[in-house]
């Protein structure tokens, strides 16, 4: 028996010469939203690999917060997550008054939980009708928005800012709210739900946008805890992680909601998580309203953060005395360290407070829910499209303020 | 608290000598490790099958008041029961050497990045320990105590006392 030659396997592999591209995504791309550059390997139009780069609007919150009183960190807080301010200044509030033992109104509790809801159902809002315009569904994206408009009109009536809220105070709110705020309320859970039916109807089984975002950067249960993934994100891999049921905070053990989980973490899972969860939320704002306590003061007693009435201040030496001392942030705070979480948009937030007894913390660090599961977006984008890598890294919410802190 | 109890329990009979310091605050069971031990404790806190603290919640550094200690908190959860433990290790500031956890959870990675960017804390067997927040010339290490907020070149300005 003759062998031919040529026939066999060996001979026939040819050995493919690979030269890989480099494509910079970046800092500033439409498509991003916000300033991350990402250094991509391409192999055509496969991504091979990707490195991203973080820190281009860092602006050290965590070292000018040394040198605040504990009011004035707020401010900063509002620029984490500039897309639900209101969660992380209320989440602010929360751990200083843990850290001060201050016993809260249930009414407070009541008007943070319909704040901090709102503001979820604005991330929600615009995560989700981005990951639209960057499928190429322009119409839900503007036609939804209007309805942000809506939320930070309400802010605006309770606080006076839209965007960078700075919401509320140590111990509760700054004033009553007005009837102005509660009809604004009262016209946005009339109004709402039936743009977002609307919204949902656009995309939820459309036929282009499941085929589109089903199956799109997935990552699983056991992946996204390694990278302590939290929030949405979690939830959509299979993970019924939910700071607001696990660690109750401001009352919401009185609340009855559902905790949507996904299957496979894709982008649809994603997407369709955030749907029920603003679905979710208006159920308990409406919960809030329905059941708050009439007859309790807006504020809880801790004159060291609150302003005394001007009259007071003009015409009584305490008063004068305590508005000084509240301006220039010359409060007593205990010693102590406090670490604690509030479910905010993209995840659980947390501050890690260090008080040694100073007017400012001796140490404040941020939990960053982005910073830290934006680390696993170069092993999702692994061998994916770069169209696909697009809507992972728009499904993820990764917010650059947050990010970068 | 029970579930310092529970925990301090477990940790002394595997590792006799690893606690240095034990105390509940705010609610949260907190142990201060020794930095050489520190590894161990954490991989036997995270395989453990009763404590289970599988997931890192946060990792970050810290300054000791004297300034003469660097610290590293880890931040446990153990979600199905709901436990949360905090651990503390310091360790000299001239010798700020730890190892890393990036081997037990891959989210640790960027977390060491930044404690490394901000502290100056080197963690061995990091896959990739480099600056992250900060521009890469940056040769100081802000968040320790001795780098001023404001105007690093000056020394005729104190901040202590308003804050600017």
């Amino acid at each position: 028996m003759t062998k031919i030659k040529n026939s066999s396997s060996e001979n026939n592999k040819v050995e493919e010469e690979k030269e890989y591209s480099i494509l910079n995504l970046g800092p500033t791309h439409p498509a991003t939203h916000g300033i991350f550059q990402n250094i991509l390997k391409m192999d055509g139009e496969i991504i091979h690999e990707a490195e991203p780069t973080v820190g281009y609007i860092h602006r050290a919150f965590e070292k000018i917060a040394e040198r605040r009183p504990y009011n004035q960190i707020r401010p900063l807080t509002d620029r984490l997550n500039y897309c639900s301010s209101p969660i992380n200044n209320i989440g602010w509030d929360m751990t200083v008054e843990k850290l001060l033992g201050v016993k809260i109104p249930k009414k407070v509790d009541y008007m943070r939980v319909i704040i901090m809801e709102l503001a979820r159902i604005a991330d929600h809002l615009i995560c989700n009708s981005v990951i639209g315009v960057d499928t190429g569904a322009m119409t839900g994206f503007l036609y939804i928005f209007q309805w942000r408009e809506k939320i930070y009109e309400i802010y605006e009536s309770i606080c006076g800012a839209r965007l960078t809220t700075n919401i509320g105070r140590i111990g509760g709110f700054d004033k009553e709210w007005t009837k102005e705020t509660w009809d604004k309320i009262h016209y946005f859970l009339e109004h709402y739900p039936k743009a977002l039916q609307e919204f949902t109807n656009l995309l939820e089984r459309n036929k282009i946008f499941m085929d589109r975002t089903i199956n799109c950067g997935p990552i699983s249960a056991e992946m996204a805890l390694s990278y302590s993934f939290t929030g949405p994100n979690l939830r959509a891999a299979g993970v019924d992680y939910d700071v607001r049921v696990m660690n109750p905070y401001s009352s919401y053990q009185d609340f009855k909601f559902d905790v949507p989980i996904g299957q496979s973490g894709d982008t649809y899972d994603r997407f369709m998580v955030r749907q029920h969860e603003m679905w979710n939320s208006l159920e308990i704002i409406r919960q809030a309203i329905k059941n708050m306590p009439k007859d309790e003061p807006f504020k809880a007693d801790v004159p060291d953060f609150f302003l005394p009435p001007k009259e007071e201040v003009y015409n009584n030496m305490e008063a004068l005395i305590y508005h000084f001392k509240i301006i220039m942030g010359e409060m007593d705070i205990p010693k102590g360290e406090v670490y604690h979480c509030v479910e905010g948009g993209n995840g659980e937030l947390g501050f890690y407070l260090v008080s040694d007894g100073g007017r400012t913390p001796f140490r404040l660090h941020f939990r960053r829910p982005c910073f830290i599961y934006y680390q696993a977006y170069p092993e999702m984008v692994k061998g994916i499209m770069l169209s696909d890598a697009i809507i992972t890294m728009s499904s993820m919410n990764v917010i650059a303020g947050e990010l970068d802190a | 608290m029970e579930l310092l109890e529970k925990i301090k329990t477990a940790i002394t009979e595997k590792f006799p000598q690893a606690i240095e310091n034990y105390e509940v605050s705010y609610d949260f069971p907190v142990f201060y490790i020794k930095k050489d031990e520190i590894h161990q404790v954490l991989e036997f806190l995270k395989t453990d099958t009763e404590l289970n603290f599988h997931f890192l919640t946060d990792l970050t550094g810290i300054q000791s008041a004297d300034e003469k200690q660097l610290g590293v908190i880890y931040h446990l959860h153990n979600m199905p029961k709901n436990y949360r433990v905090r651990l503390k290790t310091y360790f000299d500031i001239n010798k700020p050497e730890i190892p890393t956890a990036t081997d037990l959870w891959p989210g640790a990675n960027w977390m060491e990045r930044e404690t490394y960017d901000f502290f100056g804390v080197k963690f061995k067997g990091h896959p990739k320990l480099k600056k992250i927040l900060n521009v890469d010339e940056m040769d100081a290490f802000p968040l320790r105590k001795d780098f001023p907020l404001e105007d690093q070149t000056r020394d005729d300005k104190s901040d202590k006392m308003f804050g600017r």
